[in-house]
């Protein structure tokens, strides 16, 4: 190959820059972080809730400036940014500015069906499913009364292709986000007929690569919104063959970034406060689909290993030990954050012990940074379930979810049932809490991408959605409270869960899909 | 109300209401009802290009002025795709030439790599100039991507390209060259896998398997901590499990990458995988991850790689240790 060692020629490359200053960036905050004292640890950590509710309300939710002109076309997501980051606030919404926004997304509803992204422009699938959101978000009897499903239905139905996509709009790109969106807005209307579901499963699939991620479009780059995007069209509709399993858990569990804690979008690029979500969310999902995740994984062949020298096997075989049974271990996080911050039980140690690791950058001696890592470590603790028991538990609850499933969307949650078949979830949530509370708050309100960008209610709203999810990491266990260890920061920091599929708030999405079965279509 | 706004170029832009090409028209103004939500203070010229725009809109009216406002209209905001949709209509019914259609795309493009809509319209162009465009299609990417290596419509615009127009002949070098200028560009990585399995002056996966491992196992070999190109070295075997766990020199590339730096997280998660698979390392080769204890079973080694990922990969200590948990189960 002719690249030549780039380290050896003492020139980084661009992705290797841009990774290294972020770390930087965030090593540095995290450094200062733990050199400061109890209190204002305990400020940062924080979620600065009535800050975000005033940018939420004041500038997003009314009135905004001439720079949004870009944003012309995505007004009913503005809506649903702000409603939802509102939602998961615990807000609620006071009964004018109900009404104001059911009025307005009434002008964006198109007499032909869906939403377009203002008054008179075409309907588009995307202004669909924030406009559908934003009315779960603000429920009720008038805001759900207002999405016409009949239309809905036929819009839906021509924008679906004869390949399993959807086009976005009449004449538009088709994408993954296309079968999402339409996927998830049929779900939430209780419309999702065969019509709707035809080959979705093929669309789906085939833009999985070999990264084990989504794309946006067969051959594309695995991503983490299109694979969130993807996932959840196929949970969905229960079409789940021939979506390899263990290869998307990997990549979206390598998406996590050592020292920031935060997830990237794709491999080599950085990390992004917005997948939070996207790829945060994918956890619970699988979650949900272990045992499919387990039924695919490769039969494992225990091979007696031998020595390099042939003549030593059988002197060998005799000293195997023949008990490999693995350790019983499970985790939870280590709190000395939280109690040193909360400081009841250890006066003493408010500095917590802390290593410092090496980021590892190919061929740059980078100095030592503070990490996610290392400030939050998991813990071996307790124990894993039986993994006999937990796959016997796993075929039962998956047994359960298909019968289920016969019975139709009339169930509530019909496609996702309410057992857990795996506890701890596969990611490490309290250093993605961290990313998000540290290192993506605007002290003035709003939640940003990455230190140094400015804030928008795009990431605002991603940014709490990820922080709910990991929060919540077993929302599954239905009215299950997250134990306190669950919540990094102070207790207050708690938002309101969101349903994984869907992204709305949970009894707004328990309340919409009520209301929607009582109707027939 | 404001009159007269310097654009970009200096020069004074005129209401359309002043213009006298315009006069028969009344402009239509957005509907957002009196009590508005997420209401924008649009500029005056932003505002009545689009109040011109909903008329003609209304009228459906395909003409070159129609054509003209798009244009205005699209350089305020480029992500209206309803102006964009209705500009096909009319660069359709007019019988426009579309080679002209590729400049304002060029123009537009400048301020706005990241727009679906854009990338959309030049698919639409593209297709119904054919492939006498692919080369020029090939090139705009390029200038994207020589500011933005990563640009995912730019990306998916040329893999477009590609499958619909031809111009394979030097992807596969220009997919190299990227990867000279950054390694760990994972889009140029991404894009390789699609021409090794795509082009079809190649003879595909299976019979470029051999080079393309010879060429992966060099980048790792430059920079062994870059998981696209571990990712990558998976990725050639697809399904095909057997060879990857039967392959005695990948094994050897993992333990020699180990032999270097004991911690090398993808060399430790691929040697996992690989063992899963099936591969059976000698005694004395697992001597390198770790001399003072005996790994003489391949379970034994698979428990032993996820304990160390568990402790230098600890970001994803859960994930490691669900792998280690669910290994006796899959034993068979
Ligand atoms: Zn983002």
């Amino acid at each position: 190959m002719a690249a030549s060692r780039s380290s050896s020629a003492g020139k980084l490359t661009t992705t290797q820059r841009h990774q290294m200053e972020l770390e930087r960036k965030v090593g540095d905050m995290l450094g200062t972080f733990v050199g400061l004292g109890r209190h204002q640890r305990s400020v940062l950590l924080e979620l600065w809730r009535e800050e975000h509710v005033e940018f939420l309300v004041q500038k997003g939710l009314r009135r905004l400036g001439a720079s949004y002109s870009v944003l012309d076309s995505s007004r009913p997501w503005l809506c649903y940014w702000s409603l939802h980051s509102l939602a998961l606030l615990g807000e609620s919404f006071n009964l004018e500015l109900g009404d104001d926004v059911i009025e307005f997304l009434e002008r964006c509803q198109d007499s032909g069906g869906g939403y377009g992204g203002g008054p008179g422009q075409m309907p588009h699938l995307a202004t669909t499913y924030a406009a559908v959101c934003a009315l779960v978000t603000l429920g009720g009897a008038k805001a759900l009364g207002s999405i016409n499903r009949e239309k809905m239905l036929q819009f839906l139905t021509r924008m679906k292709d004869s390949s399993g996509g959807f086009r976005l709009h009449e004449g538009g790109e088709m994408d993954v986000r296309g079968c999402y969106t339409a996927i998830a807005v049929a779900h939430i209307l209780g419309i999702l007929t065969p019509t709707i579901t035809y080959k979705v499963n093929e669309f789906v699939v085939s833009c999985q690569t070999y990264e084990g991620g989504i794309g946006g479009e067969p051959g594309a780059e695995a991503h983490g919104g299109y694979t969130f995007c993807g996932l959840a069209a196929l949970i969905l509709t229960n079409q789940m063959e021939g979506l390899d399993l263990p290869s998307l858990l990997k990549w979206a569990a390598k998406r996590q970034g050592k020292v920031e804690g935060g997830f990237q979008g794709r491999t080599n690029k950085l990390v992004d406060g917005c997948y939070s979500f996207w790829q945060g969310g994918i956890f619970p999902l699988i979650q949900h689909v272990i045992p499919r995740l387990v039924s695919q994984l490769p039969v494992f062949r225990n091979h007696l290993l031998h020595p390099a020298d042939e003549n030593d096997v059988l002197h060998m075989c005799c000293k195997v030990k023949t008990c490999l049974e693995s350790k019983k271990t499970g985790f939870v996080h280590d709190n000395s954050i939280n109690s040193c911050i909360s400081g009841e039980e250890d006066e003493g140690t408010s500095e917590p012990n802390i290593q410092i690791t090496r980021t590892r950058i190919e061929g740059k001696e980078s100095p030592p940074i503070m990490s996610a890592e290392t400030l939050f470590p998991l813990k071996f603790h307790g124990s894993y379930q039986n993994i006999t028991d937990a796959q016997q538990h796993s075929t039962d609850c998956f047994s359960k979810e298909d019968e289920q499933t016969k019975h139709g969307a009339a169930q509530g949650l019909s496609t996702f049932n309410q057992d857990s078949c795996f506890v701890r979830p596969f990611f490490n949530t309290q250093a993605l809490q961290a990313y998000v509370l540290i290192c993506c708050q605007v002290l003035e309100g709003g939640l940003i991408d990455k230190p140094g960008k400015p804030r928008d209610f795009y990431h605002t709203c991603y940014c709490l959605s990820g922080l709910s999810t990991a929060q919540h990491p077993t929302w599954l266990q239905a009215e299950a409270c997250p134990s306190e260890s669950d919540v990094l920061g102070p207790s207050c920091n708690l938002l309101e869960p969101t349903h994984p599929l869907c992204n709305v708030h949970f009894e707004r999405y328990l309340e919409a899909r009520s209301f929607f079965n009582d109707l027939s279509l | 109300m404001q009159v007269g706004v310097e654009d970009d170029d200096g020069d004074r832009w005129i209401p359309f209401s002043e213009r006298s090409e315009w006069s028969d028209v009344q402009p239509v103004p957005q509907d957002d009802g009196p009590y508005p939500v997420v209401s924008i203070a649009y500029t005056s010229q932003f505002r009545e290009t689009m109040d011109y725009f909903r008329a003609v809109l209304a009228r459906d009216e395909r003409s070159d002025r129609s054509l003209e406002l798009t244009e205005e209209a699209i350089h305020m905001n480029a992500g209206n795709y309803t102006v964009w949709h209705f500009r096909r209509l009319v660069l359709e019914s007019l019988g426009k030439d579309l080679w002209k259609e590729l400049y304002f795309i060029q123009d537009v493009a400048k301020s706005n790599h990241k727009n679906y809509q854009l990338w959309h319209h030049r698919r639409w162009v593209a297709e119904k100039l054919g492939v006498a465009v692919a080369p020029e299609e090939l090139r705009f990417t390029e200038l994207v991507l020589a500011s933005d290596a990563k640009n995912y419509h730019a990306w998916s615009h040329r893999q477009w390209v590609l499958k619909a127009l031809g111009g394979w002949e030097a992807e596969l070098s220009f997919c190299s060259m990227l990867l000279q200028e950054d390694i760990y560009n994972n889009s140029a990585w991404n894009q390789r896998f699609f021409v090794i399995k795509n082009s079809p002056l190649l003879e595909g996966l299976d019979s470029m398997r051999e080079s393309e491992v010879e060429y992966c196992i060099n980048a790792i070999k430059l920079a062994p901590l870059n998981e696209s190109s571990w990712t990558y070295l998976r990725g050639l075997f697809g399904n095909d499990t057997k060879s990857l766990g039967d392959s005695q020199s990948i094994g050897q590339v993992c333990f020699e990458e180990l032999a270097r730096d004991r911690c090398c997280i993808p060399a430790l998660s691929f040697l996992l995988d690989l063992v899963c698979y099936g591969f059976q390392p000698t005694v004395d080769d697992c001597k390198i991850l770790d001399s003072s204890i005996e790994i003489l079973s391949s379970l034994q080694l698979a428990l032993y790689l996820c304990e160390r990922l568990e402790v230098v990969d600890a970001i994803r200590a859960c994930y490691w240790a669900w792998r280690r948990s669910l290994l006796p189960a899959i034993i068979k």
